[in-house]
């Protein structure tokens, strides 16, 4: 799991075009969206795609994804729950 | 003010090739989504509207070779051809300029298999309009109008400030955009493609379809170069931006509710005195919504309004003129057209969108667009008897 | 007939350098990527706005552009959002980041269309994100020309600032080539009303400016 985690946080850095930030700066279990890191509904789309592309998970419906991207950790064990 | 009049107009869509027959079927309520299941254009089916391909070049082959233009252009010449047949504008005159308006032009020639059908300037905005402006035997340098997907409403309201400036009295406004790969997969990626025929203002809208096709809008200062019963006068415009999000709409309808009331004010009228709206109507979630709060901070909630996205589909760059085509021949026949695909009103702010093809004595009417990157754009055409 | 419109200062951004009133503030170092040099200009300016590195590359380069040309003006003080409008135009619209997109799209076996390369696929979005980052709500509008049109732009911004809605303009050309092998930017801050120092608003000036290196 610590490792998806930290994969995680890399493929969302390069993903999202976050500049400047570290793995190390982005804590597992704060907030993605709003205040937290500050993504907004483009970043969802596109953890949707990293979703798909790197895990294989399909979710149709971005109201349904911001609730599994809580956090790091939410979006982690959504993965380990689902992935094929 | 000079006074500026429709000279001429037509439309290319899935719904025919001329204005009137586009209108016909608009009429008996015929729509021309269809879903699309050859994997050719997306993986996996979807509904859209498009233009029928063989007709277009059954049609293009009486007035040019085939070969020698993409199929934006041929939409693009047939469409211009029809609407300069409605009068004496001099196409070749220095007086005339071509105002073009599209998001993607000649995307499609990104595609593997059309990669080297044509020279590289085609798939440059100005290239393209370049080849039809010299089709024409026009020498002016177009005006290249890109601005999502309010460039065709945009582009009416540059040619009437142009004229009305005096820099041309003529100017042939076309805009159009076709379904390309490129746009399909973009759009399926925001996840804003709706799996059925969309439904504008509903309650249980859940998308947009995708649609292609184009319109010419001919205007004049000159009332001696056309008919003169049903004068149409374009009488006012503006745009404005959001400033809130680069995909998303202000979530108050405040820049559009700006432009309205700009547009409003230039063409010297009052919410009172506009007889129907044409809006813009995507039919995604948030479009919609900030709509019906523009309008009704506009206090037009009275005011019937519809959106024809139900039967075109979303023709992106084409739809600002497609839809003010429409506008204008409901104007002449007094005709309000219903908002296909609509049944329970789903927005937060009550408006009157029409449910029912009906007769209205209609002078003023409003048509307004909004797009990604926060813009809005209105304008108002005004019937003369 | 000049109706009291001024140029009041202007931002060109090319691969020498950045100047602003012709007089360069910046230049990169020659192993620079169009990506550091957006980068580091816009750092040593001392700019702090995460969004700017989620750009596209024509994004960037207009932004910054317009930043460093709003920068000191006082702009909101002088005008509110409605009366600043933006006139902006090039030759490639978006062919860099469709060519970007298009990549995600090409191999049907490998098919992941990215959201976020493609709301960058219209040329309009740079002329939004300079509006949500100033806030600015007045007119706008993105065209495409084969080369900067001093006729075209002097047209449009004439005809906003004569009326009394639009009182300011950021107006030129900001254009960038596939690969970015080529780009440059020119951008003009016009105004009614004179001052010391500034430029009247005509075609032959806006040619002239555009045309120095």
């Amino acid at each position: 799991m610590d490792e998806l985690i930290l994969t995680l946080k890399k493929q969302l850095i390069e993903a999202l075009n976050l500049e400047d930030i570290q793995p190390e700066d982005i804590d597992t279990d704060t907030a993605l969206f709003n205040d937290g890191l500050g993504l907004d509904s483009i970043d969802a789309l596109e953890i949707i795609l990293i979703l798909e592309k790197n895990y294989g998970l399909r979710i149709d419906d971005p109201k349904e994804g911001m609730k599994v991207f809580y956090s790091i950790r939410t979006l982690a064990e959504y993965i380990e729950q689902n992935r094929k | 003010m000079t006074d500026i009049f429709v000279a001429g107009d037509n439309i290319i869509s899935s719904l025919g090739f001329t204005a009137e027959e586009n209108f016909s079927n608009l009429k008996n309520n015929i729509t021309g989504i269809k879903i699309k299941d050859d994997g050719l254009l997306y993986p996996t089916a979807f509904p859209v509207s498009q233009v029928d391909s063989t007709r277009l070049e059954i049609e293009f082959e009486k007035i040019g070779n085939t070969n020698n233009y993409t199929r934006l252009e041929k939409m693009f010449i047939l469409s211009i051809t029809d609407a300069l047949k409605q009068n004496k504008v001099d196409i070749t005159s220095p007086r005339t300029v071509f105002i073009f308006s599209t998001t993607k032009g000649n995307i499609d020639l990104l595609e593997p298999t059309k990669k080297n059908l044509f020279e590289e300037d085609r798939l440059k905005l100005w290239g393209m309009s370049k080849e039809i402006a010299k089709y024409f035997n026009n020498s002016n340098e177009p005006i290249v109008v890109s601005n999502a997907c309010i460039s065709g409403v945009l582009a009416i309201v540059i040619a009437q400030r142009l004229i009305n400036d005096g820099v041309y009295d003529n100017a042939i406004v076309a805009g159009g955009d076709i379904v390309s790969e490129f746009v399909v997969a973009g759009f399926q990626s925001f996840k804003s493609l709706s799996a059925e025929p969309c439904k504008p203002f509903d309650i249980n809208r859940d998308g947009l379809s995708l649609g292609e096709g184009c319109a010419t809008i001919i205007l004049t200062n000159n009332q001696n170069l056309f008919n003169s019963t049903n004068r149409i006068k374009v009488m006012g415009g503006a745009s404005s931006n959001d400033a809130n999000h680069i995909s998303g709409p202000s979530r108050t309808g405040d820049g559009l509710y700006f432009a309205i009331k700009n547009a409003m004010d230039d063409s010297g009228l009052t919410a009172n005195d506009i007889h129907y709206i044409s809006a813009h109507g995507t039919a995604t979630s948030f479009n919609d919504e900030m709509e019906s709060k523009a309008i009704s901070w506009a206090k037009l909630n009275n005011v019937p309004v519809n959106s024809l996205k139900g039967y075109f589909g979303h023709t992106l760059g084409g739809a600002g003129a497609i839809e003010s085509v429409i506008g204008i021949h409901s104007l002449r026949q007094n005709l309000l057209i219903n908002t296909k695909g609509y049944s329970e009103l789903g927005v937060p702010e009550k408006i009157n969108v029409i449910n029912e093809t009906r007769h209205a004595e209609l002078k003023n009417f409003l048509k307004i667009a909004s797009g990604f990157g926060g813009c809005n754009a209105a304008v108002i055409f005004s019937k003369n008897e | 007939m000049n109706n009291n419109i001024y140029i009041s200062k202007y931002c060109k951004i090319n691969r020498f350098g950045v100047s602003v009133n012709n007089e360069t503030i910046y230049q990169p170092t020659n192993e620079f990527t169009f990506a550091e040099y957006m980068k580091d200009a816009f750092k040593q300016q001392g700019f702090n706005y995460l969004k700017y590195f989620k750009m596209d590359n024509i994004s960037k380069l207009g932004f910054l552009t317009t930043e460093i040309l709003l920068k000191s003006t006082n702009l909101k003080e002088k005008y509110t959002n409605e009366e600043i409008g933006v006139i902006i135009s090039n030759s490639n619209s978006t062919l860099d980041t469709d060519n970007d997109f298009n990549q995600t799209i090409i191999d049907r076996e490998n098919y992941f269309p990215s959201p976020s390369v493609f709301v960058y696929t219209l040329p309009n979005i740079m002329i939004g994100e300079i509006c949500i980052k100033n806030k600015i709500q007045g007119e706008s509008t993105f065209f495409i020309s084969e080369k900067f049109n001093a006729d075209l732009t002097c047209s449009m911004v004439s005809n906003l600032l004569k009326s009394e809605k639009t009182k300011a303009c950021i107006a030129g050309w900001v254009d960038l080539s596939v690969g970015v092998k080529e780009f440059d930017s020119f951008l003009m801050l016009i105004e009614k009303g004179k001052s010391e120092n500034l430029i009247e608003f005509n075609k032959e000036n806006l040619n002239k400016l555009h045309q120095i290196k």
